[in-house]
C-alpha cells in the first residue's frame, strides 16, 4: 500500500519465422496477484510497447485450455520446458527469461512446431486397430487396477517437454524422445492393442528408436504430468530385448 | 524404422562394457593389489598373467576386440549427446554427463597405457614387472594421470552397470534403479579403494 507500483520484468527471444535469427526483447509490466506466464503475455499481446517505450509487435505463443492439459503452450522458462500457463510469476526468478523449445523447428516466437511427435507416434503404431469389414465384437476386459495403471500412462498430451529435456533428442539424432516410446507401453499394455504389440515393439527397434535413450531421466523429471516415463522405457527395454530373441529364433508368442 | 541395426549395436555396446571389460577391469585391478603384499608378490602374479595359456587370443578376444568396439562406438555416443547439466541439473543428468566425459578421457588413458606397459613388453623394451610401474609412477604428473585413469575406469563401469541393468531391462521400476544407484555406488567405492592402494603401493 502506498509503494511505488511492483512491476515484472520478461525477456522473451523473439523471432519473425523459422530462417530468421532470434533476437531477444525486454518487457516491463505491472504486477498484478497470482499472474502466470499467460496472463503476461496477454498483457504483452494488449499492449505492445517494449521496456525501450518502443511499440513492438505482439508476442506469439500458443495456448489452448490453460490448465496444463492440451500441450500446446510449452517453452523454456528459465532455463527449463515447462507449460507457460502453470507457470506463475511469483514462483520464478526475475527478469522471467521466456525461450521457444528449440528442439523443434520454430514457427514464430515461442511457438514451435510439434509434428515430428505426432509423426512419430504413426511410426510406433500409438493406437489400438480395431477397423474392419465387419463387427469384431467385444474386446477381452481390462481388469481395473490395471486401467487405473494404464491411465497414468495416457495423460501424456505430446506437449514436447520431454524432447527439449532430453540431451539425445537434437539435430545429430533421430531419437523419438520419451513420449512415443510410453505410448508403446500404453498401447501394449491394452488387452486388444496387444495383438499387435510386436509390431509396435519392432517399431521402436528400429532407427531413431528405444535404443537412443541414454538414461539421462530429465524426461521423467520434466514431465508436467508425472508420467513415470523412465519406468517405460526400462520395461519397453525389457520387452524389446526380449523381442529380439524372439524375432531371431522364431516364437510363438509374438502377440501374447 | 524397421532397421534395428543400431538396436543391436547399441545392446552389443551395453554387454560388452560389462562383459568382458567390466570383469577384465575388475580382474586387472585384483591383481594389481598383489602390489600392496611387495615386489615379490606383484612380479609373481604379473608373470602368472603374462603366461596364461593362450594369452595372446584371451587379449585379444576378451581385450583388445571388445574394448575397441566399446571405445569407438562410445566415442559416437558421447559426440551425439547435446549435454545440459546446467539447466536440468539432475543427478542422473549429471551422471550422464559424467560418463561421456570419463569414456573419453578413457580413451586417452587407455590409448597411452597400453603403449606405455603391454605395447613396450611386446616390442622387447621393457619387462611388466614392479619395476616398470615403479618407474612409471614415480612421476608425479604420471601418478596424478594414473589415479585420474583409474577413478574414471571405475566410476564409468559402476556408473555403466547401472545403465546395463536398465538397457537389458533388469532394473525396472523407480525403486529398482534407486537400490541399483546404492549398489553401483558400492561397487565405484570398493574397486576405486583397489585401485587406488595398488598405485600407491608402487610410490
Amino acid at each position: 500500500m502506498g509503494e511505488a507500483a511492483k512491476t515484472v520484468i520478461f525477456e522473451i527471444e523473439r523471432r519473425n519465422s523459422t530462417d530468421e535469427n532470434s533476437y531477444w526483447e525486454k518487457f516491463e509490466l505491472p504486477y498484478r496477484a497470482n499472474m502466470n506466464v499467460i496472463s503476461a503475455l496477454m498483457e504483452i499481446r494488449r499492449n505492445p510497447v517494449n521496456m525501450d517505450g518502443k511499440k513492438t509487435t505482439p508476442v506469439n505463443w500458443d495456448m489452448n485450455c490453460l490448465e496444463e492439459v492440451c500441450g500446446a503452450c510449452s517453452m523454456v522458462i528459465n532455463g527449463k520446458a515447462r507449460q507457460s500457463c502453470t507457470a506463475l510469476v511469483d514462483q520464478l526468478e526475475q527478469p522471467i527469461r521466456l525461450q521457444p523449445m528449440k528442439t523443434f523447428p520454430v514457427v514464430r516466437d515461442l511457438i514451435v512446431d510439434r509434428s515430428r511427435m505426432f509423426d512419430s507416434l504413426k511410426k510406433v503404431k500409438a493406437w489400438v486397430p480395431i477397423d474392419g469389414t465387419h463387427d469384431l465384437g467385444e474386446g477381452p476386459r481390462m481388469p481395473e487396477r490395471k486401467r487405473q495403471w494404464a491411465y497414468e500412462l495416457s495423460k501424456c498430451m505430446t506437449c514436447g517437454v520431454c524432447l527439449e529435456a532430453c540431451p539425445n533428442v537434437n539435430d545429430k539424432s533421430d531419437f523419438i524422445g520419451a513420449a512415443p516410446l510410453s505410448q508403446v507401453r500404453l498401447m501394449n499394455a491394452h488387452p486388444t492393442g496387444s495383438m499387435n504389440r510386436d509390431e509396435r515393439l519392432n517399431a521402436i527397434m528400429g532407427e531413431g528408436g528405444l535404443a537412443d535413450c541414454g538414461n539421462s531421466q530429465n524426461c521423467v523429471e520434466s514431465c508436467p504430468k508425472g508420467i513415470p516415463l523412465t519406468t517405460s522405457i526400462a520395461a519397453l527395454n525389457r520387452d524389446t530385448n526380449i523381442q529380439m530373441f524372439r524375432n531371431f529364433f522364431g516364437s510363438d508368442h509374438m502377440v501374447d | 524404422m524397421d532397421n534395428n541395426r543400431e538396436f543391436l549395436m547399441r545392446r552389443l555396446h551395453s554387454l560388452l562394457g560389462v562383459i568382458p571389460i567390466g570383469l577384465f577391469l575388475t580382474q586387472h585391478l585384483i591383481v594389481n593389489h598383489f602390489a600392496t603384499q611387495g615386489v615379490e608378490a606383484f612380479n609373481q602374479a604379473a608373470h602368472f598373467m603374462a603366461n596364461l595359456p593362450f594369452v595372446i587370443f584371451l587379449e585379444i578376444f576378451v581385450i583388445y576386440l571388445p574394448l575397441m568396439y566399446h571405445a569407438f562406438y562410445g566415442l559416437y555416443i558421447a559426440f551425439t549427446a547435446k549435454n545440459n547439466p546446467g539447466h536440468y541439473s539432475y543427478m542422473r543428468n549429471i551422471l550422464f554427463v559424467a560418463q561421456r566425459y570419463t569414456g573419453i578421457f578413457l580413451v586417452v588413458f587407455i590409448a597411452w597405457h597400453v603403449f606405455e606397459t603391454r605395447f613396450q613388453v611386446a616390442i622387447g623394451a621393457a619387462e611388466a614387472d614392479f619395476n616398470m610401474m615403479e618407474n612409471i609412477l614415480s612421476n608425479p604428473f604420471m601418478f596424478a594421470f594414473y589415479v585420474l585413469g583409474v577413478l574414471s575406469a571405475t566410476f564409468h563401469l559402476a556408473n555403466g552397470l547401472w545403465s546395463f541393468f536398465v538397457t537389458w531391462g533388469i532394473t525396472v521400476s523407480e525403486k529398482a534403479q534407486r537400490y541399483s544407484t546404492y549398489f553401483t555406488l558400492l561397487v565405484f567405492i570398493v574397486l576405486s579403494i583397489i585401485g587406488i592402494r595398488a598405485l600407491f603401493a608402487f610410490v
